[in-house]
């Protein structure tokens, strides 16, 4: 029995849309969330009954934020104009909380180790599912996501004073 | 980095809210007025729905791109009406919060004794044959009157129908809407109700008084 496209969105939308803040920071994240579930809506009724819906979504994530990458990469910027360190500073005041510390240290971190710490610590997904996505072998993905979660340590933990609550 | 701080680093990562604001495990409803708006532009959508809350509990209303398609109470088990009505017009279903706005507003109008009709367009697909006719010919009762399945039946065509026409009811698929609670014995018995007699006995109060 085929399930209401619903319970995907119920059960998969809100670790999705981390994953696109965590591989597209909160200016992005929206767009890419809606693309990739518009998708999934278009695909839902072809979709088998058994598949593993959270690795197909997070696979179609992956598809939309290269687009968005790409479509980022051919917006022209304007000379006289001081890029913004911080968009969603400006965009909207809330992100710039502390609470966006660890999305911050996300994006400073090369695109392949974003990627597998998004998938693999964000949506849960094993290495190997994560190296389906991204391409190459297991033993990278796993690598790539403990070499980027090592950063992470070294930028997010110093920042935080994380240290405090041990 | 000692074990616990390990563990509190990793749950940060899968559920730090992605905006101070949100719950972690909620949408914003922003992205999915906006999904729902973008589905339907590329008619997409099989099936919207949304819950409201009435003086007979929580109902979930159901419509298709023709009309409303389904009405249902809590005690029909609306995760088991989703599925049925995935499984019988199409997977593709989606919440709409703000959606359904017409049939809710003129539903709140009616429990409120403010309208005697719930007058939105309706997709009749759910319904087949003589039920079909029946559920027709319900629409034509009158707010605050009754008829006897018996009447039903002779109305709709087949006068020894009776049973068929109490099935009918049963399986209204729009209850409220299309007033099969306006069916009664024809000794003045209430009959059977979907929503169960205390709700048939509440409708049927509120339009004698209104």
């Amino acid at each position: 029995m085929k399930q209401p496209f619903e319970r995907a969105v119920t059960e998969h939308g809100p670790v999705v849309l981390r994953v696109c803040r965590a591989t597209l920071g909160p200016a992005d994240a929206d767009d890419a969330w809606s693309e990739t579930f518009l998708a999934a809506l278009r695909a839902w009724p072809a979709l088998p009954e058994d598949a593993n819906v959270r690795g197909w979504l997070i696979t179609i994530a992956h598809r939309k934020a290269i687009d968005v990458h790409r479509a980022t990469a051919r917006r022209p910027i304007p000379v006289d104009e001081i890029p913004e360190p911080r968009r969603a500073a400006t965009d909207s005041p809330e992100e710039s909380l502390p609470d966006d510390a660890l999305w911050q240290s996300l994006a400073a971190l090369p695109p392949k180790q974003r990627q597998c710490v998004a998938y693999h610590h964000v949506a849960g997904l094993p290495h190997a599912e994560v190296a389906a996505i991204i391409g190459g072998t297991e033993a990278a993905a796993r690598r790539a996501a403990a070499d980027g979660i090592a950063a992470l340590r070294r930028t997010y933990l110093a920042n935080e004073d994380v240290i405090s609550h041990v | 980095m000692s074990e616990s701080l390990h563990d509190s680093f990793f749950q940060a990562l899968a559920t730090e809210p992605l905006r101070p604001s949100d719950r972690p495990d909620e949408l914003p409803s922003g992205l999915r007025d906006r999904l729902v708006a973008q589905a339907s532009a590329e008619r997409l959508l099989d099936v919207t729905y949304r819950v409201v809350d009435s003086p007979l509990g929580r109902l979930l209303l159901a419509a298709t791109p023709a009309g409303l398609v389904r009405v249902a109470y809590a005690a029909q088990d609306h995760d088991a009406v989703l599925q049925e009505l995935s499984d019988r017009i199409g997977s593709r279903v989606l919440l709409s919060p703000s959606g359904l706005d017409d049939v809710a507003r003129q539903l709140e109008a009616y429990f409120d004794g403010r309208v005697a009709l719930i007058d939105v367009p309706l997709d009749l697909r759910l319904a087949h044959g003589f039920r079909r006719d029946v559920l027709g010919h319900l629409r034509q009762i009158p707010f605050g009157e009754t008829e006897s399945y018996k009447e039903v039946a002779t109305a709709s065509g087949s006068p020894r129908a009776v049973r068929a026409v109490g099935s009918a009811c049963a399986t209204n698929p729009m209850p409220i809407v299309i007033p099969c609670h306006r069916v009664v014995r024809t000794g003045g018995g209430l009959g059977g109700y979907v929503g169960g007699l205390d709700a048939k006995r509440f409708l049927l109060d509120l339009e004698q008084a209104a």
